[in-house]
């Protein structure tokens, strides 16, 4: 027995030290290293929480181990046989009082916490983003701005930003784990919550409610550029041109194509208002092709080709005639050649 | 040995007589067949997730085939196996424990474990037919459950209502042999902590389980009938279907919890040679947390946008449930104290549940902080919360029982070599798996991903949690092969192999069919300790050597079963093709003949003669 004690010792050690190794995870994706104001209160109440439960734990586990090591049955006791005792009124009075106090401790910042972020009374006076969950991508509409955009959620640091989210199909939930918790994103009524991150950045989004095969792969950024950067973006995105002819001659082949084949019926460029997919204004300047690959040409060709084998279940697959990989590749140059804005995903730190 | 004389009678009347029985105890068996291959089955299930997300990226299998095995194995486990395995536990022990000859309800009995076991098999059939298993999760949210192509979610659906009209059947069956059946003496304060919990699990079970069955109710006549209540576009709401589910699923996971708590309280007082400290705080404490356990469902629901109000006065229910589980942990730690504990595999089994489902509860009330739990939700966090309280809570209890009543139910000990090691390889495998994913979910990973992807620094957590799983899988096989080989050459067991204080130690090891020859009175709490202390050693009986009043066999449950499993298939294929309703009117109608025969022919079971008992006592 002692053998696999030591077993289990060194395992526990193991993993331990692969824990360390790991960190914290990703900078721009843990929730353990709060970079907005909404991760903050979440991480506050996981502190308190955790420090709470810890000092818990250690009280079990010293009366655990004092019982194992005083009270098991030696040799030479086999007949012996211990007082009965019925129970204490003192002791479980103590232990139920003290779990009250700690529950309270607890419980009073919580509700708190609840309050203030659900506090949606300055909204009218902060941006609001329509955000709308789809299998499997994000649709972010700046309504009083009058553009849309998807995938990538650009925002100002230091500022209050509401999100109004709505679902088209089944249930999501927007996750930004760095800057703040989630809220799922229903089909039936409009949920709002705010994001405000306090450092530049770009951060990554998850959905987080099984919505699908592809539920794992509805990966989105947000951007978060100072506010100057902001303003600038905002009216680099009102003023895109749809229309621009690219100067090169496959790009210029590749507009054509993507005229051809009907992607405006689905995808908008510029202000057209369609959002059946993803909105590819600035698309060049897109952190990640279909939400998680690199935004190389040969990963947009494969997508264009063949979106099924990345993102099994979307709605894209079929929607459209089979491309050869030329016609792919010209839509492929047009569309990396869609950039709006100066202010990109590198700009603000990258990924 | 029960099992090996009948074999000698041929294997087919071996089957018949187990298809047939209205026994508690071979019901037992059977519950714990079934629960056990649905466990393997659901465990294969989790370790095709776990090498699919040993690696980033992994396609290992596919997206979809994905979704299906954690609908499955969430599914599988928790209705399939937690669940039967407890009611088996239940069967096996209560009547017992109460002094009972068996269930109040034989026939019902019978038909509960039927219904459940072809409920199972029914929903297993998905894997082979209709284009692919459930796929929307174990809780099957609409409006993804709704538009799932396929006929997944609709085995899910029958699958599930035919099995729970069998929990059903067995809670309320349970509930009725407690209020009626205790033996003279045995006051409801009298009762071991395992058949109170029984007993309050079963109130569990009659007001949750309702809420389930309308529920699925509403889901079937989206999918098969064109009605519209998850479906928003008409005017439906798919918050309801959330509502409903974890009306039924929050009492659900306590009825997982209860009745292992109640396991280990009878295990750590005997084991301890100790009478259980504070019982009476030990059976409100249960009684509580099932009351509370009503009134928490939509701490599942944080995130769903209820509002603050909501979430504060949830967060705050929750929380309180802190409160009546430290006791009992508390006390747990106070009957060992002073105590003279013997450290069998049982008892190992009890002692590493304490510390696991110490951080199982824990990390429950960190969920239940509103805002933090914005975090938390559908992550990797909620995934080790719930594994640390359902594997280290109901499995850890699951497997310690087993190991502390394997003697009275199947008369062999099983091997304490191989219980122990089990044991470790399971408990250092289990920490290993699900410990990191607490920091796996806050690091980003949501639950329920087929893939997570490189450099987002979850690989090495995801590959220590798969192999923590291997060894789990390590100690299950170890389990079978001890189940095996003390099947086959196993030490034959005392009636009493663990100095043990309630009723069921009175008896032989296994006990006879009638249980107890003349019914025992009980002078006082632990009546088989009361009469060890008294010098006796045995329990006064309160009623002369009489005729005993037995229930007849029937295959009438399992027909009856049998009939709503082909209705099952039918309702699940006439969406295709109306000829398949024929199906329905070929499996209700089997189901109502069979109810008819049993309504119309007088059964009054048979007796056991005295003299007969007399010559069995020479």
């Amino acid at each position: 027995m002692k053998g696999w004690m030591g077993k289990f010792k060194s395992l526990f050690l193991l993993s331990m030290l692969a824990l360390v190794l790991a960190g914290c995870g990703k900078e721009n994706l843990t929730a353990l290293v709060p970079k907005g104001y909404g991760a903050e209160s979440s991480m506050n109440l996981i502190i308190l929480s955790t420090v709470i439960m810890v000092f818990v734990f250690l009280i079990v586990i010293l009366v655990y181990t004092i019982v194992l090591i005083r009270f098991r049955r030696k040799k030479g006791q086999e007949g012996y046989i211990p007082k009965q005792v019925e129970g204490s009124k003192t002791l479980e009075t103590v232990w139920t009082i003290i779990p009250i106090i700690l529950v309270v401790t607890l419980a009073v910042p919580t509700v708190a916490a609840t309050f203030d972020l659900a506090d949606e009374s300055a909204s009218a006076d902060g941006i609001n983003i329509e955000v709308t969950g789809h299998q499997y991508w994000w649709h972010f509409n700046y309504e009083e701005e009058e553009f849309a955009t998807s995938q990538d959620l650009y925002i100002p640091v230091g500022e209050r930003v509401y999100v109004h989210m709505l679902s088209s199909d089944v249930i999501h939930s927007f996750w930004v784990p760095s800057i703040a918790g989630k809220m799922d994103v229903n089909p039936e009524n409009v949920n709002t919550m705010y994001l405000e991150a306090h450092e530049e950045g770009v951060y990554w989004g998850k959905c987080a409610e099984l919505c699908g095969p592809s539920h794992s792969l509805m990966d989105f950024k947000v951007i978060a550029v100072s506010p100057e950067e902001y303003d600038q973006w905002v009216s680099d995105m009102q003023n895109a041109d749809p229309e621009e002819e690219p100067q090169d001659a496959v790009a210029q082949d590749g507009k054509a194509l993507f005229e051809e084949n009907n992607c405006m019926s689905c995808h908008a460029i510029g202000s057209a208002p369609s959002a059946v997919g993803p909105d590819l204004t600035n698309f060049a300047n897109r952190s990640r092709i279909a939400g998680y690959l690199e935004p190389t040409k040969e990963n947009l060709v494969d997508w264009l080709m063949d979106p099924e084998s990345l993102k099994p279940g979307n709605k894209m697959t079929g929607a459209y005639p089979a491309l050869s990989e030329e016609e792919a590749d010209s839509i492929a140059e047009y569309l990396l050649q869609l950039e709006h804005s100066e202010i990109t995903p590198e700009s603000a730190g990258g990924l | 040995m029960s099992i090996a004389a009948t074999q000698k009678r041929g294997f087919g009347a071996f089957l018949w007589d187990y298809i047939t029985t209205v026994d508690h105890k071979k019901i037992a068996h059977l519950y714990l067949f079934g629960g056990g291959f649905f466990f393997l089955l659901g465990g294969l299930e989790a370790m095709i997730i776990r090498i699919q997300l040993a690696t980033p990226e992994n396609d290992f299998i596919s997206a979809g085939l994905y979704n299906e095995m954690i609908t499955m194995h969430g599914t599988t486990m928790i209705f399939l196996a937690a669940m039967p395995l407890l009611l088996g536990l239940m069967n096996a022990v209560m009547p017992l424990q109460i002094g009972a000859r068996d269930v109040a309800f034989p026939f019902l009995n019978s038909l509960g474990f039927w219904l459940f076991m072809f409920g199972g098999i029914l929903l297993n059939f998905s894997w082979f037919m209709g284009g692919g298993a459930p796929d929307a999760g174990w809780t099957a949210y609409a409006p993804l459950s709704t538009q799932s192509p396929g006929h997944g979610v609709d085995f899910y659906v029958l699958g599930l209502q035919i099995s729970g009209a069998g929990t059903l059947m067995g809670g309320i069956n349970f509930l009725a042999t407690i209020v009626t059946m205790r033996a003279p003496g045995m006051t409801y304060m009298r009762m071991p902590l395992f058949s109170w919990a029984t007993f309050i699990t079963s109130v569990l079970i009659l007001f949750a389980f309702p809420a389930l069955t309308v529920g699925l109710f509403l889901l079937m006549f989206d999918r098969m009938f064109g009605s519209a209540f998850f479906d928003v576009a008409l005017g439906g709401n798919t918050i309801i279907w959330q509502h409903l589910f974890w009306i039924f699923a929050h009492p659900e996971v306590y009825i997982l919890i209860l009745p292992v708590f109640g396991v280990f309280s009878d295990i750590t007082a005997t084991l301890s040679k100790k009478r259980l400290f504070g019982y009476t705080a030990m059976v409100f404490a249960t009684i509580l947390i099932a009351f509370l356990g009503f009134m928490v469902w939509a701490h599942h629901m944080f995130t769903v946008g209820l509002g603050p109000v909501a979430n504060s006065i949830f967060a705050i229910a929750t929380m309180a449930i802190a409160v009546p589980t430290g006791i009992k942990i508390f006390n747990w730690l106070a009957t060992m104290w002073g105590g003279s504990i013997t450290i069998n595999s049982a008892m190992l089994w009890t002692l590493g549940f304490i510390p696991s489902f110490t951080i199982g509860g824990m990390t429950g009330i960190m969920l239940a902080s509103a805002v933090a739990d914005y975090q938390y939700h559908d992550t990797y966090f909620v995934v080790a919360h719930f594994h640390y309280v359902i594997v280290g809570g109901t499995v850890f209890g699951i497997m310690a029982a087993l190991h502390f009543w394997w003697p009275k139910m199947f008369g062999r000990i099983l091997h304490e070599g191989m219980g122990k090691l089990t044991f470790w390889l399971f408990f250092v495998g289990f920490h290993l798996t699900f410990f990191v994913q607490h920091f796996l979910g806050l690091m980003g990973m949501p639950r329920r991903y087929w893939v997570f992807l490189e450099d987002q620094g979850l690989d090495t957590g995801n590959m220590v949690s798969t192999i923590g799983a291997f060894l789990m899988a390590v100690g299950v096989v170890i389990f079978l092969i001890n189940v095996f080989y003390t099947w086959a050459k196993g030490n034959k067991a005392p009636a009493d192999p663990w100095d043990g204080r309630s009723l069921e130690w009175a008896i032989s090891s296994p006990p006879p069919y009638y249980n107890f020859k003349q019914t025992p009175l009980v002078r006082g709490l632990d009546p088989l300790w009361v009469e060890k202390m008294e010098g006796k050693g045995e329990i006064t009986p309160a009623e002369p050597l009489g005729d005993i009043h037995m229930p007849n066999s029937s295959i009438l449950p399992f027909l009856i079963s049998l009939g709503f499993t082909i209705a099952g298939f039918g309702f699940i294929f006439q969406v295709d093709h109306s000829a398949y309703l024929i199906l329905v009117f070929a499996g209700i109608g089997l189901a109502l003949l069979s109810m008819l025969i049993r309504s119309l022919k007088d059964d009054h079971g048979y007796h056991i003669k005295k003299e007969e008992l007399e010559r069995e006592a020479d």
